[in-house]
C-alpha cells in the first residue's frame, strides 16, 4: 500500500528534532505558522520562535538580522510571498551577504489547488535560481523534505526549498534509508536508455508511474529525481543526453524559467538534443482540487507516457 | 585652603572668560569639531576623486554619524567582529562615502583607501558590501532594508541575553518605503529596547522637496504612534546629538528609541545645501576648489 504524507507536517517535526539539536536555530514565520507548520517548533520552543505578522518583506530582514547574531534561522511562508513579496530583499540583503537564512516555502505550484492563481507559486524556481549564491532545492516527497532539511541547517549559507501543501505519496525511502541529501546531484530512481525523465517536486511520483508503464511496453527510461535545482547536476545531464538523445522534464512550475529552464541550458550549451519542457504552459492557475489542475496542465501519467513515446519517435 | 581654592576659582574664570585657558570639554568640543571639519572635506575629495556619488546626504548627517563613533558606538578597528562591539547600521547606504571616511578615520583602514571610492577592483563599493569592507555589518544600499537588518540584529541580541547596542541611519526619503514600517512594528512589539533608529530628516529626496515627493511628516508622531519613544533635535548641534545618544543609552523601559534630527543636506558646502540636484552627482574641478575652500573657513 502507498504511503501517504505531508512535507510540510515533516518539516515541522524536523525542526523540532533540530532545535533541540542546535540551540542556535531560530524560527520564523509571517501568520501563516500553522500552514507551513513551523507552529509545530513554536510549541516546543515559543521563546525561539517568531511570528512577524502579514509582513514578508520584515520578515527576511529580520531573518536576515538574527542570522547576524550567531544564528541559523529559518524562514517560512507561503511560496508566492516568500520569493515574491520579499524576492529583493533575498536578493539585496540574504544572498549577497551569504547570510545564514533558510527560507523553507510552502504551497508552491497549481498544487494549491482551490485558492487558485493568487497563491499559486509558478515562478519562484525562475526568480530565486537567478540570484548569485541562492540554492534552490526541492523534494520529492515526505522523507527527502526531512533529509533536505537537515543538510542545510548543517550547512552554511542561504538556501531556498520549495514544499508542496498536498499529503503526497513517499517514494523516496529506499534510497534515503542508505543515503543522505547531497547538494548539486540528481538521483537516479530508474535506469534505461530509451529516454531521459528529470522531475522534480512531487509531480515526479507521476514519472515514476509512467516508467513502469513504459517498461511494460519495453521501452527503458531513465528517471532523475532533480531535487537539486541550484545547483545543476550537469554532468548527469550531459551524459544522459548522449546516452539517451532526449529529455522530457516534469515541474509544478512555469515552464518558463524552472527546471526544464535549467536542463535546456546544460543540454542546449554542451550537447544538444530535444528537450521537452512538462509544466505550467505560461499561465496563471486557477481554482480546482490539485488533480484536476494537473490535469489541465497535462502533468499527470498518462501525458508524461505520450510526451516520451514522441521523443523517441522524433529524436536525432 | 578653602580660600585658595576660592582664589583659583576666581582666576579659572577669568582666564575663562577671556579665553586663554579652556577646560576638559571645551577641548573635546574643539576637536570633535575639527574632525567633523576634516570628515566634510574627505566626503568632498573621494567623491571628486570617483567622479561621482552623493555628497548630498553624505554631509547632512556627519554630526550624527561622527559624534556616535567618536563618544558613544563601542568597536574596534583591529576586530571588527568583536563580540561586545555595538552595530552601526547605515540604512540610507548611499551615503557610503561618510560611512567610509569615519571608518578610515576610525582606523579601519589606510585614509588613502578613500581615493580609491567607486573605482574597479576598490571595497569601497558605490554602497557599502559587507563582504569587503571591515566595519560594515551588511550591505546596504536599497533603502530601508538595512533598517529591519537592526531590528532582526537587536532581536538575536536580546535573546542570546546580550547588551550591545543596534544603532541604524535613515534617510527621510527613505522611510517612505513601506517595510521601514513593518520594521517599526516589529522593534516595538518585541520590544527592542537595544535599538536606536536615527532619522537625518535634511528634508530633500532625489525629486525634490521630501514635503512636494511623499510627505512623511510628523515623522517623530508617527513613530510613537508605532510605539516607539521619540527625540527631535537640531543634527548639526552636536550638544544636542551627543544629549540625543545618552537620552538613548540612559533609557530603562522597553521601547525601542528614535531620534529625529533636523538637518541640511549638503551641509557645510553653501551651494550644496538644500539642493536636490547635489543629492547624487560628484563636484567639477571648480566646484571641488570652492567646496574645500569654504569648509576650511569654518
Ligand atoms: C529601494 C530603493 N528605491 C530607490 C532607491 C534610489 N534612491 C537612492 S537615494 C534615494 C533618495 C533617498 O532620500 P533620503 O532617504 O531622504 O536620503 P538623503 O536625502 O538623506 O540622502 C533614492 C530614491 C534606492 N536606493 N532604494
Amino acid at each position: 500500500m502507498l504511503r501517504m504524507a505531508s512535507q510540510r507536517d515533516y518539516y515541522g517535526d524536523k525542526l523540532i528534532e533540530l532545535g533541540y539539536k542546535m540551540p542556535n536555530l531560530v524560527v520564523m514565520d509571517a501568520d501563516l505558522a500553522s500552514s507551513t507548520k513551523t507552529v509545530k517548533f513554536k510549541n516546543e520552543f515559543p521563546e525561539r520562535h517568531f511570528n512577524l505578522g502579514i509582513a514578508e518583506a520584515n520578515l527576511m530582514l529580520f531573518a536576515a538580522g538574527v542570522s547576524l547574531t550567531n544564528k541559523i534561522v529559518f524562514v517560512s511562508s507561503f511560496s508566492m510571498f516568500a520569493s515574491g513579496r520579499a524576492w529583493e530583499m533575498i536578493r539585496n540583503t540574504i544572498a549577497h551577504d551569504r547570510l545564514n537564512v533558510k527560507i523553507v516555502a510552502s504551497h508552491s505550484g497549481v498544487a494549491v489547488g482551490e485558492d487558485g492563481y493568487s497563491h499559486q507559486a509558478t515562478e519562484d524556481i525562475a526568480i530565486i535560481r537567478a540570484i548569485p549564491e541562492m540554492k534552490v532545492l526541492s523534494p520529492a516527497d515526505a522523507i527527502e523534505t526531512q533529509k533536505i532539511i537537515e543538510y542545510i541547517a548543517y550547512n552554511k549559507g542561504p538556501y531556498y526549498v520549495r514544499l508542496t501543501r498536498e499529503t503526497t505519496p513517499i517514494f523516496m525511502h529506499d534510497y534515503y534509508s542508505n543515503n543522505d541529501f547531497v547538494e548539486g546531484k540528481f538521483i537516479k530512481i530508474s535506469d534505461g536508455n530509451d529516454a531521459t525523465i528529470i522531475s522534480t517536486g512531487s509531480v515526479t511520483f507521476f514519472a515514476l508511474e509512467a516508467v513502469d508503464i513504459l517498461r511494460k511496453e519495453g521501452i527503458n527510461v531513465r528517471l532523475f529525481n532533480a531535487s537539486s535545482i541550484k545547483p545543476i547536476d550537469k554532468e548527469e545531464i550531459i551524459r544522459s543526453a548522449k546516452e539517451t538523445g532526449c529529455i522530457l522534464t516534469i515541474e509544478d512550475h512555469n515552464i518558463i524559467g524552472g527546471l526544464g529552464s535549467a536542463v535546456t541550458e546544460v543540454v542546449s550549451e554542451n550537447y544538444p538534443v530535444i528537450v521537452k519542457r512538462l509544466g505550467i504552459p505560461d499561465v496563471f492557475g486557477s481554482s480546482g482540487k490539485p488533480k484536476e489542475l494537473f490535469k489541465l496542465f497535462g502533468l499527470t501519467t498518462d501525458n508524461i507516457v505520450s510526451n516520451i513515446k514522441y521523443l523517441i519517435k522524433n529524436k536525432k | 585652603m578653602i580660600k585658595r581654592i576660592k582664589v583659583f576659582s576666581f582666576f579659572k574664570l577669568f582666564f575663562k572668560e577671556k579665553g586663554l585657558i579652556r577646560s576638559k570639554k571645551d577641548k573635546e568640543l574643539i576637536k570633535l569639531k575639527q574632525d567633523i571639519n576634516q570628515i566634510r572635506k574627505l566626503i568632498i575629495d573621494s567623491v571628486f576623486k570617483a567622479g561621482s556619488g552623493h555628497p548630498g546626504g553624505s554631509l547632512s548627517a556627519v554630526e550624527l554619524v561622527y559624534t556616535l563613533f567618536d563618544k558613544f558606538l563601542k568597536f574596534d578597528p583591529d576586530n571588527p567582529k568583536w563580540e561586545d562591539r555595538d552595530y552601526f547600521i547605515l540604512s540610507k547606504g548611499h551615503a557610503a562615502p561618510l560611512l567610509y571616511t569615519v571608518l578610515a578615520y576610525k582606523k579601519f583602514f589606510e585614509i588613502e583607501e578613500l581615493a580609491t571610492l567607486r573605482k574597479i577592483g576598490s571595497r569601497l563599493q558605490g554602497h557599502p558590501d559587507a563582504l569587503k569592507v571591515p566595519g560594515v555589518e551588511v550591505s546596504t544600499g536599497s533603502l530601508g532594508q538595512g533598517f529591519g537588518v537592526a531590528g532582526g540584529i537587536a532581536l538575536g541580541l536580546k535573546i542570546s541575553g546580550k547588551k550591545n547596542k543596534v544603532y541604524a541611519l535613515l534617510g527621510d526619503g527613505e522611510i517612505q518605503e513601506g517595510s521601514v514600517w513593518e520594521t517599526a512594528m516589529a522593534c516595538a512589539h518585541y520590544k527592542l529596547s537595544n535599538i536606536c533608529a536615527i532619522i537625518d530628516v535634511n528634508k530633500f529626496q532625489i525629486d525634490g522637496r521630501v514635503d512636494d515627493v511623499m510627505r512623511v511628516e510628523p515623522i517623530d508622531k508617527k513613530f510613537e504612534a508605532f510605539g516607539w519613544r521619540s527625540i527631535r533635535i537640531n543634527g548639526h548641534d552636536i550638544k544636542q546629538v551627543e544629549d540625543a545618544y545618552k537620552w538613548f543609552l540612559e533609557y530603562k523601559g522597553d521601547k525601542p528609541s528614535v531620534i529625529v534630527a533636523d538637518t541640511v543636506k549638503g551641509k557645510g558646502v553653501s551651494f550644496m545645501e538644500n539642493k536636490s540636484e547635489w543629492h547624487g552627482k560628484a563636484p567639477n574641478e571648480n566646484e571641488y576648489k570652492a567646496a574645500k575652500n569654504e569648509i576650511s573657513k569654518e
